[in-house]
């Protein structure tokens, strides 16, 4: 799939739309010849943001290697709404070993492969994608996939972000963002919800790992999604896509807005989507229209604390103030 | 071919000719050399066709491993220790999968208090883990073992551990008979995994599994342990056929016709019990030696049969279930249940404290009279730990225990409580 940074929204409008690509540059999901690698029938949650971005994304990485992907996944929602037996959804080779090593797997996989592949016994073709959500990538998973960016493994591993661990029942990550409610950062006290100065941003910490690929994106930009995937395929070695994908159920979302809460996140600039190589920033998607964090914060019920009688302005500030630094950092304005 | 060479080095070369496809090394005394040999041929080629990782963690050797047996590669690491308790949620996850992982367990006590030296605490606490565990008494059986386990664990799809003492094992020079690589290649076929990751035929392996089938499956594993039980006589004697060396097996009895009271025991200590068993036979006890080299799985028959004619027997196990007594004990006993025997525990060389010939002497002595007692802790110096009882009942805060047990023997000095 080639790529043309072409502009898919109307002019003052949030549509998107293949209509506006000639068929040649339209995204993996609009042809019929897709993979469907993740089938329809699962039991994921109306408007779950982590089913769309894994359908789009390993469906790009299975048009990038026509077909031969074999894919790890970390224990978590993605696991258990695909898989119970016998009703799996998955159409590609598939395996679930652990909630903490999913990076460490897909590196044994690799590993394989390259003696087969050396040995004529399989496919040269076939490559590993790893998944996880935040929990299994950012805490639980991050010695293993540190130690996978670290050697340079040949796997992709793909983060789907969605600030918690929601399989168990919205329970913080150190993805959870500052002030969101969750519960075990509750609503209550003096400083409701999640502490500000927590949290890390994997990205940013595999970007200093200077690995050949790291990229973010989110479930509103899946054209976007489908090329990073696409790139990242392109390249061989240790690679990073992190995906900010809504959950209604833990951010108290209506499922109908899943896609436009993403987009808030990337249009606010708390969620900055760009791509790095070998450790330097190579690319921004642009803020098409600044808007304050607070259109992002009020809509989210992990949120509401912070707009009660009395907005809480302080709290908000200091987000607006992650943003505003996120969107220098990145150069979010601009775009590059 | 007859070499002079360290225990790990033997084991490596073993491994080598085995032609392993992945192996995951990380670094944890004692079993860091057989790792640095085989990392050394994968390096320079001698070793062709394998993938060495240098990981980050044993959990993540382990986790390695599995992607790797998952995706149809023979794969191999090596542990010991807490590096063996730090894998053991993958290592859980390996037999569950049933994937045909070896492993090396360069058998080590667990802390705290931390000790590098040999017991079979590490393995012994993953008895319930699905793995095979054999142990092995010598290099030689060692060597040989590790060449069965891969046949072994790829007929069943079950990983094994081959179990070797740490130090007195692993970084002993000994003679060791190396097989040829047309030996070993008549012996292990080429690995077909029962499952295998391969996009022309998608499955997915891992998946959740509710009350419906879960029950079948862990049963399944224990069958397939069961089936162990007849295959691991047949594949030593099959490797005599090929190698032409008595290696392997299920147990191994030693000059028990005859014999009133049979030492029961795992690994390398067997050779000092032997010693000792041999020049008590010459004093007229009648006395014998019964070596188990399956612990996992178990066998309750051969031990059962082997123990028919005896009057009593002693386990003498370097490990202790804490609030229990003996582990190897309990399966023994567990066996020869109905049987009317005298049967005694005996914990002894814990965190590597020697077992002499002297000790065993003497106790054995006293079990053949018929005046051991049910439990014994071989060489346990009651004096320390009786003073340190007393110094906790005067003091409440009466500091770490170690620190105290050893200032008490005067191997540290620090200010009296």
């Amino acid at each position: 799939m080639s790529f043309q940074p072409i502009k898919f929204y109307q002019t003052g409008t949030f549509t998107v739309g293949n209509r506006l690509l000639a068929p040649e540059e339209r995204s993996v999901q609009a042809s019929d010849k897709r993979y469907n690698s993740i089938n329809s029938g699962h039991r994921a949650c109306q408007g779950c943001g982590e089913a769309l971005g894994a359908r789009y994304a390993i469906d790009a990485a299975m048009e990038a290697t026509q077909g031969q992907l074999i894919c790890a996944n970390a224990t978590g929602c993605l696991e258990v709404f695909s898989t119970p037996y016998p009703e799996t959804s998955w159409q590609i080779p598939w395996v679930h070993s652990l909630f903490g090593n999913t990076a460490a797997v897909a590196t044994g996989i690799a590993a394989a492969l390259k003696v087969k592949q050396k040995k004529g016994e399989r496919n040269p073709a076939i490559r590993v994608v790893a998944q996880g959500g935040d929990g299994g990538t950012t805490d639980i998973g991050f010695g293993c996939l540190s130690g996978m960016f670290e050697r340079n493994d040949d796997v992709l591993y793909i983060c789907y972000d969605n600030g918690g661990y929601m399989n168990t029942g919205v329970q913080r990550s150190s993805a959870t963002p500052p002030a969101a409610r969750t519960a075990t950062t509750m609503a209550v006290g003096s400083e409701p919800g999640n502490a500000f100065g927590q949290g890390k941003f994997v990205p940013a910490i595999a970007m200093a790992h200077e690995i050949p690929y790291v990229a973010t994106a989110t479930v509103a930009d899946l054209r976007d999604l489908e090329a990073k995937v696409s790139r990242a395929m392109e390249l061989r070695g240790a690679r990073y896509i992190h995906i900010l994908v809504p959950c209604p159920l833990g951010w108290g979302t209506a499922s109908s807005e899943t896609i436009k809460i993403a987009r808030l996140a990337k249009e606010t600039g708390l969620f900055p989507v760009f791509s790095a190589e070998y450790g330097e920033q190579k690319s921004a998607l642009a803020i098409r229209q600044k808007l304050p964090v607070e259109d992002y914060l009020r809509p989210q019920k992990r949120y509401a604390h912070l707009f009660g009688k009395q907005p809480d302005v302080q709290v908000i500030a200091k987000l607006q103030a992650l943003a505003d630094r996120n969107i220098r950092k990145y150069n979010l304005l601009e775009g590059l | 071919m007859l070499k002079q060479m360290e225990g790990s080095r033997a084991v490596a070369e073993a491994i080598a000719l085995c032609r392993p496809e992945v192996i995951c090394a990380y670094p944890i005394s004692p079993q860091t050399h057989i790792v640095e040999a085989l990392g050394e041929m994968v390096k320079d080629a001698t070793l062709g066709d394998c993938e060495y990782i240098n990981v980050e963690s044993e959990f993540a050797a382990m986790s390695v491993a599995i992607g790797a047996s998952a995706a149809g590669a023979r794969s191999y690491t090596a542990t010991a220790s807490q590096g063996l308790l730090y894998m053991v949620e993958a290592v859980y996850n390996a037999s569950g999968l049933g994937l045909p992982i070896v492993m090396t367990v360069a058998n080590r006590a667990i802390g705290a208090p931390i000790n590098i030296w040999n017991d079979h605490s590490d393995s012994l606490s993953q008895r319930d883990s699905g793995w095979l565990q054999l142990f092995a008494e010598t290099n030689q059986e060692a060597l040989d073992l590790h060449i069965q386990a891969f046949k072994l664990a790829e007929e069943l799809s079950l990983p094994i551990m081959v179990c070797m003492d740490g130090f007195i094992l692993t970084h002993a020079y000994e003679r060791v008979d190396m097989p040829t690589q047309q030996q070993v290649d008549q012996y292990l076929p080429p690995y077909e995994p029962r499952q295998v990751l391969d996009p022309a035929e998608p499955v997915s392996i891992g998946a959740m599994v509710g009350p419906e089938a879960f029950m079948e499956v862990r049963y399944l594993a224990h069958a397939k342990q069961m089936q162990a039980l007849e295959r691991i006589p047949q594949l030593a004697e099959e490797f005599q056929a090929v190698f032409g060396r008595d290696s392997g097996g299920l147990i191994r009895s030693y000059r028990t016709e005859d014999a009133e009271t049979i030492i029961i025991a795992m690994g390398s200590v067997l050779g000092t019990i032997k010693d000792t068993v041999d020049a008590m036979r010459e004093q007229g006890h009648k006395i014998g030696v019964l070596g188990i080299t399956s612990f996992r799985p178990f066998p309750y028959a051969a031990v059962a049969a082997a123990l028919k004619d005896c009057q009593r027997f002693v386990v003498l196990e370097k490990s202790l279930a804490v609030g229990g007594g003996g582990i190897v004990a309990t399966d023994v006993r567990l066996a020869c249940t109905g049987m009317g025997l005298q049967g005694h525990t005996v914990i002894a060389g814990l965190g590597g404290r020697a077992i002499t010939v002297k000790s065993l002497t003497a106790l054995f002595e006293k079990a053949c009279a018929g005046e051991l007692e049910l439990n014994t802790f071989l060489d346990l110096d009651w004096k320390a730990v009786n003073k340190q009882l007393e110094r906790e009942k005067q003091v409440r805060r009466s500091g770490p225990i170690a620190e105290n047990l050893l200032r008490d023997a005067g191997v540290v000095a620090a200010r009296n409580y």
